[in-house]
């Protein structure tokens, strides 16, 4: 099959791998209908995150078809149409029971090396290094799903790839965002960044009863999306000279009550600590630029709350404890716990509440991801958010790369597969 | 808890497998005599053989094995021979395991579990009477056996064991299980020893197998976890990926 892969620092190739196959009893393969790159992948391609090894297949934002199941998934069957939650879990551990599916104690083989950087390891994730467990990710036309008995959500037919499939991570992400604010009645929230993320945040602040939301970005494309579909009020850092007394302005001289952070490691700015910052990261002297975090702590009010959706990976240097210490700030963070809203969320966008599809601004082939990382990393084209469907539109591409690998023995299974499985992809729009 | 703690290190003391630390000053001593010992030992090997002294080089070279003969001991730094043998190490860890304890211990009581989730067996045997017989990889490629009995035994509770006299590596281990506070699950706390052990030549083919590490023991746990809340472990071995370089320069995992 062909898949996206890591190859180095700002170097993705999409290469013919071997097709992927059921390793444990609990594993499910899914032919992949629609895939996205996702913000945080650029943490990879620009290298900050650790242990990714060259050959590595990337993405973490998929759906489709399954096409077969191991023996321990008794809860999918051939043919289901599933959304793949980004974290994996186990669904039987002390976390796992507490609905804290990002923190799944069983699911990273390589946990070893997340204790020694975090102490303890969080779920194994998709396509995102090998501390994070080494999978193989969702970037590539099939795909080989762990725990599938837990993670995967069934989608019914009758609504499209495009409207489902944000469910994945960042629909989920913006809304823990939001909850992890404990929006109040009357409260302003300030959203750092305006990235696809901080989108649904937006969307979902409004869902948890916000009362103003203000989001910060420099991109005139972000800024008009949180603005038109978002409802924002906006602020360009660019034409601002402090975002932190631009926002005491606009809250009365009190502050937003609640503050997400949902930029993360690589921020930009124009102030001194955002230089020093990115001349420290060039040197690899630090994976993280936590300046949307320096202004999220200075800029909160007292008591109030900071959601952290944006991803860190390592030590942050100079980042104000103090003030938010000494305001009293709660800080909320980590990765989303993706079964706790999945189905909630699909339900609202079944119902009309929401299209999550408004983000996408670019639809490729995966052949074009290397082109797709580059123009979504540098913001050009007015890039937003990039899907890419792995087989095309039709059913005619259907196993156009199934057999390209060599990998033999497969053939039959797989045919069996899509006989039993007569649907073609046009009911899936 | 304390009783946790403490227990296990009871039961060692009481298998009389600690061997007296060395001060300093014996270590002082040790490091020069050997030092000595293997400096002249050098020195008459090199003068014999340039003589052509055949009887005189294989007298020098046999010292060190006089020398062990007659104290016991290699003429080599105590914390070099420490390194390869003698003092058994119990490694301890524990983990959290969200099952009842009847269960975690009866799926460790049926021996031939254990190496599924214990790295360096190959298979355990059960012989029955508390007898049973365990195979081990080496790093080198070929097989350690030996056989052990079982100490101490409560349902749900603890499982004790140790090698018998005269095995080629000394191996114990116990595990005990006890309630979680707040009905959190079992705390599993694990204490395990394996060192080469026996004779000359058992010993020897022993001490292929390395001394077991605190991280084994962290992983073998985790193992064990992994197996009995989630019924398999989580792997990428065998997954795709695209293509890899000889030498990984990115990261050497």
């Amino acid at each position: 099959m062909r898949a996206v892969c890591w190859n180095g620092v700002t170097d993705v190739r999409v290469e013919t791998v071997p097709d992927p196959e059921i390793l444990n009893p609990r594993d499910a393969i899914v032919r992949i209908t629609s895939t996205a790159i996702c913000g945080s992948d650029l943490h990879l391609y620009d290298g900050y995150i650790p242990t990714m090894k060259k050959g590595d297949i990337l993405g973490h934002e998929f759906m489709g078809e399954v096409m077969e199941v191991g023996r321990g998934v008794k809860n999918l069957a051939v043919g289901d149409r599933v959304v793949v939650p980004f974290t994996i879990a186990c669904g039987n551990c002390f976390f796992c029971k507490q609905e804290l599916w990002s923190l799944c104690d069983n699911s990273n083989p390589n946990a070893a090396i997340a204790e020694k950087a975090y102490g303890y390891s969080p779920s194994g994730l998709f396509g995102y290094s090998h501390m994070m467990g080494g999978y193989a990710g969702g970037q590539a036309e099939y795909a080989r799903v762990p725990f599938a008995d837990v993670g995967p959500m069934k989608i019914p037919n009758g609504i499209s790839d495009e409207k489902v499939l944000f469910l994945s991570d960042i629909f989920p992400t913006g809304y823990m965002a939001a909850e992890n604010c404990d929006i109040q009645p009357g409260d302003t929230v300030a959203i750092w960044g305006c990235g696809p993320v901080a989108q649904f945040a937006i969307q979902s602040c409004w869902m948890l009863g916000a009362e103003r939301v203000i989001a910060i970005d420099r991109v005139p494309e972000r800024l008009l999306m949180a603005q038109t579909w978002g409802r924002a009020e906006v602020i360009d850092y660019e034409q601002v000279d402090s975002v932190v007394e631009t926002l005491r302005e606009m809250t009365g001289g009190r502050g937003p009550d609640c503050c997400i952070d949902a930029v993360g490691m690589e921020a930009h700015g124009h102030t001194a600590d955002a230089l020093y910052d990115k001349a420290k990261q060039t040197l690899r002297m630090e994976t993280d630029r936590p300046h949307a975090l320096r202004e999220v702590f200075m800029a909160c009010r007292k008591g109030g709350h900071v959601s952290i959706p944006g991803v860190y990976g390592g030590i942050l240097d100079k980042v104000p404890l103090g003030a938010a210490f000494n305001k009293g700030l709660t800080l909320k963070m980590g990765q989303t716990h993706m079964m706790r809203y999945m189905k909630p969320l699909l339900d609202r966008v079944i119902a009309g509440e929401i299209d999550p599809s408004n983000v996408i601004t670019h639809r490729l082939s995966l052949d074009d991801a290397p082109a797709g990382y580059r123009t979504f990393r540098d913001k050009e084209d007015n890039c937003i958010k990039i899907v890419m469907k792995p087989h095309g539109d039709g059913l005619t591409h259907r196993h156009s790369h199934r057999h390209e690998s060599g990998v033999s023995g497969m053939e039959g299974e797989f045919d069996r597969g899509a006989s039993q499985n007569p649907r073609t992809e046009e009911e899936f729009h | 808890m304390q009783d946790v703690a403490t227990r296990p290190v009871h039961s060692y003391q009481s298998t009389g497998t600690y061997k007296r630390e060395s001060d300093s000053t014996h270590r002082l001593t040790t490091l020069l005599g050997t030092t000595v010992v293997a400096v002249s030992g050098a020195v008459l090997a090199a003068y014999a053989f340039k003589q052509r002294s055949w009887p005189a080089a294989g007298a020098a070279l046999a010292t060190p094995l006089v020398y062990r003969s007659a104290t016991g001991r290699w003429p080599v730094p105590d914390a070099v021979a420490n390194k390869v043998s003698e003092v058994p190490t119990p490694i301890e860890a524990s983990v959290t395991i969200d099952r009842p304890a009847h269960q975690l211990f009866s799926y460790w009581r049926q021996l031939e579990n254990l190496p599924r989730f214990m790295e360096h067996l190959e298979s355990v045997t059960d012989l029955g009477n508390g007898r049973s017989r365990w195979v081990a990889h080496s790093p080198l490629g070929f097989k350690v056996e030996w056989e052990a009995e079982i100490l101490e035994e409560r349902e749900g509770q603890i499982l004790s064991w140790r090698s018998l006299p005269g095995a080629q590596v000394h191996n114990a281990g116990s595990v005990l299980f006890e309630d979680a506070t707040g009905g959190r699950g079992t705390v599993v706390h694990a204490v395990f020893e394996l060192q080469p052990a026996g004779a000359f030549l058992g010993r020897a083919l022993g001490r292929a197998l390395k001394p077991i590490t605190k991280q084994q023991v962290k992983e073998d746990l985790r193992r064990f976890k992994q197996l009995m809340e989630g019924g398999e472990l989580p792997t990428t071995d065998g997954q795709s990926a695209g293509q890899r370089p000889m030498i990984n320069i990115h990261n050497p995992l």
